[in-house]
């Protein structure tokens, strides 16, 4: 979309307005910096996300919209979780971010900051994986995704 | 190097090389330079309304008679909050306007300053687009943006934002010739393959019907959609929206179809086997319940410019993504050469079956009444002006009997608020179709209950001498209401009663204008004779009709388009 201020907010207001769900929204300018690019992702029947693409595509700031699930697709998150890491945590936490392929950017006696990139469902494997009570801070930044192989979103 | 000019003269500039000859407004603080450069200049004219609603009401009103961008100017704060239901009505409706708000200046912004509200954010969702204009050197671009939105691709109302420095900082004058925008193209041109699919499916038909909405009327394609229909010999039927679209009083014509539509239009769309939406939504309001919609199989074409409106709320077979006129025009060119032909015999049956349905007059009404019928009031309206007349509508059951009595035959004669259903819209509404018309009659169909919810606009008529109509159907009740009361809720009338009216004949004397006040139904037709003959005075007829009327045929929430309550 048009990287220009309300753009944004045009597409959650049609959302809220429209009483469809986002599940995560990831949005920052390309490397046009006229052009901003969002990922959002939705839950819907085929209907509602005929629908919801239509709605999109009205925006006038919108230039285009694709349903990634209609290829194949490249699907990223990055998480930063801080957890508590004392004594015998420490290592345990530490194989579990290697299994995981996520490294340690942090660190303090009483805790361990974790960087971690995967699919939205890998990053919650991750947590599930850790102790419920050692988790003390998590952020995300939710999908942004991509087509696979040549395949490009032109504009 | 050309001399500067500042963003109020630049804005008063852009309207005039769009050719606006009238805008609908209402000063403040925030637009004061902007009325200024009104006032030095003879090209735009200016109208004050009473209210800011009445603008936007206004507004419409010109756009819908005249396929013009209407063009509103509002203050900010107050001023723009009372747009409000004026910029909704138009966006429900699909109406081109250009809102030109003020804003405070730019460096007040987000402080809670006098008389700020955050337009860009309330209006967002009830407008096409809107902007706010941060510097002065885009001011000229995005009114032109403003303009060409508005009017292209699905219409709607569209909002500039003005904060008052900007109306005083100083650029170069350039009017671009055209916008170009990558992220807004319009689909004007049908897909051929779709066109030719539609045309096979259409003469399969067996019991064909066309169905037609207000993107008929929006893209001036009635003579497209007459052609159309008599070529084929379907019937047809119209949305509250498309009435116009094709001639009320042919034979092919089964009315309006819906909640309070025909037996014969709400019958032969729940029965068709092929079904030709052409710029009309599937309003609930127009289908009942979508379930029992679906009992009975048809196969459906829908042409419609705007692709979320197909496939919304009934799943269609063959979708046109295009603009009604050059989709017709295309269609029927492909009709014309295509080797097959409809089917006559099964034609021919389903116009037997129609004509049946049509026999059960389904819009009968007691015309030896002693009390005056609603009904009858509209019916002599119609022929009082030969069915010729520029009729806007408030919201109530006068709005409806105005759709099923007054045959409309032409486009842009109808003018009222269908999808936001604004009370309020139909005075100031016409004040807007008589500026764009002045040597049309001009009629406005209210009920003593809608036309106080804008009723300082008499004050606006006056000042402009806009010689309308009024036809003020008194029944005492907020009759609408009242009616869904008696069926629904067990004849409780919770506030639907109009106690305390005022004496309508001596308030319009009070503005200088003339009052009739008619009660029995012999004296209806001399009224309305004697008011058109009023030429250049505004007369407001106030008919004192029955009580307990109510407008049938009705299909119940919920229910199914063949499931009316008939009288
Ligand atoms: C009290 C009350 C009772 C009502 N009862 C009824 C009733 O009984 N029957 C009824 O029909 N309505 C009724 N309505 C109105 C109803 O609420 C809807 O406003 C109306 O049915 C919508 O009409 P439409 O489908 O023609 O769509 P519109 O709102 O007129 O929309 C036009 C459609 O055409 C498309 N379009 C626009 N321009 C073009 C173009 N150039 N080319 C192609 N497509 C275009 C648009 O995208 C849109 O889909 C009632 C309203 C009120 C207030
Ligand atoms: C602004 C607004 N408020 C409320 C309503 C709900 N409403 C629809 S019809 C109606 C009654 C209209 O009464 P009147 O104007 O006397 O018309 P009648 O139905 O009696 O012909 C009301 C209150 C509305 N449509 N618009
Ligand atoms: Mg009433």
């Amino acid at each position: 979309m048009e990287n220009e201020a309300g753009a944004l907010s045009r597409v959650a207001g049609l959302f809220s307005a429209r009483g469809y769900n986002i599940e995560s929204l990831s949005v920052a300018p390309t490397e046009d910096p006229t052009l901003s690019r969002m990922t959002l992702v939705t839950i819907g029947s085929d209907d509602v996300v005929e629908q919801v693409t239509k709605q999109l595509n009205k925006l006038i700031e919108v230039v285009k919209v694709i349903d990634l699930n209609d290829g194949n697709h490249i699907e990223r998150e990055l998480m930063l979780v801080k957890v508590r890491a004392t004594e015998s945590d420490r290592e345990e936490i530490k194989r579990l971010t290697e299994i995981f392929r996520g490294s340690i950017i942090d660190v303090t006696d009483k805790s361990y900051t974790i960087e971690l990139t995967g699919t939205s469902s890998k990053l919650d494997a991750f947590l599930d994986a850790v102790k419920r009570s050692a988790i003390l801070e998590t952020v995300r930044t939710g999908a942004s995704g991509i087509g696979r192989g040549d395949w490009i979103l032109k504009v | 190097m050309s001399v500067e000019l500042t963003g109020a003269e630049i804005t008063i500039r852009c309207l005039q090389e769009e050719g606006v000859q009238c805008i609908f407004g209402y000063p403040g603080g925030a637009v004061l330079f902007i009325y200024d450069e009104l006032f030095k200049q003879d090209k735009v004219r200016h109208i004050l309304v009473r209210h800011e609603q009445a603008a936007l009401h206004a507004a419409d009103g010109y756009a819908r008679s005249s396929n013009k961008v209407g063009v509103a100017l509002v203050t900010s704060g107050p001023g723009l909050t009372n747009a409000v239901t004026g910029i909704a009505t138009a966006y429900m409706d699909s109406i081109p306007l250009v809102v030109i708000s003020g804003q405070v200046p730019t460096s007040a912004i987000g402080l809670d300053a006098f008389q700020e509200v955050d337009t860009v954010g309330i209006t967002r969702p009830c407008v096409k687009h809107n902007f706010l204009v941060k510097d002065v050197k885009d001011l000229a671009l995005t009114i032109k943006k403003a303009f060409y939105i508005a009017a292209s691709g699905r219409p709607g109302p569209v909002l500039v934002d003005i904060p008052k420095d900007i109306t005083q900082h100083k650029t170069q004058f350039v009017y671009p010739d055209k916008v170009v925008m990558r992220s807004y193209n319009p689909v004007i041109k049908g897909h051929t393959r779709q066109i030719k699919k539609a045309a096979e499916l259409i003469l399969s038909a067996k019991r064909p019907m066309i169905y037609a909405g207000g993107g008929v009327i929006l893209s001036d394609a009635a003579a497209q959609l007459t052609e159309l229909t008599q070529l084929l010999n379907f019937p047809c039927t119209m949305t509250l929206m498309g009435l116009g679209g094709y001639p009320a009083s042919d034979r092919q014509s089964l009315g309006m179809l819906g909640m309070h539509g025909t037996y014969e239009a709400n019958m032969a769309m729940q029965y068709c086997d092929v079904l030709v939406a052409v710029g009309a939504r599937f309003d609930d309001r127009v289908i009942g319940n979508p379930k029992h919609f679906y009992n009975e199989n048809r196969k459906i074409v829908h042409i419609d410019i705007d692709p979320s409106s197909i496939s919304k709320r009934v799943k269609v077979d063959v979708p046109i993504v295009g603009d009604v006129l050059d989709v017709l025009k295309e269609l029927i060119k492909v009709l014309k050469t295509e080797k097959e032909k409809t089917d006559p015999v099964a034609l021919k049956e389903w116009w037997k079956q129609i004509e049946l349905w049509r026999e059960r007059d389904c819009l009968k009404f007691d015309r030896e009444s002693k009390i005056i019928k609603p009904q009858m009031v509209i019916e002599k309206l119609f022929h009082a002006t030969k069915g010729d007349a520029f009729v806007t509508s408030d919201v109530g059951q006068h709005q409806m009997w105005a759709a099923q009595f007054y045959k409309f035959d032409k486009p842009r004669r109808w003018i009222n608020s269908g999808g936001l259903g604004t009370m309020g819209f139909g005075m100031p509404a016409a004040m807007g179709v008589q500026l764009a018309n002045p040597k049309g009659k001009v009629a406005c169909i209210t009920g003593e209950a809608s036309i106080q919810m804008c009723i300082q606009e008499l004050s606006t008529c006056k000042q402009y001498k806009l010689p309308l109509k009024i036809v003020n159907l008194n029944n005492r009740y907020m009759g609408m209401v009242r009616q869904w009361q008696e069926f629904f809720h067990g004849n409780r009338y919770a506030e639907s009663y109009m106690d305390a009216l005022p004496d309508f004949i001596k308030l319009a004397e009070s503005y200088g204008h003339v009052g009739i006040r008619i009660e029995h139904p012999e004296d209806v037709e001399d009224a309305l004779k004697e008011a058109f003959k009023l030429k250049d005075r505004l007369v407001f007829m106030d008919f004192i009709t029955d009580q307990t009327e109510n407008v049938f045929p009705m299909v119940p929430g919920g229910k199914g388009l063949s499931e009316m309550i008939l009288v």
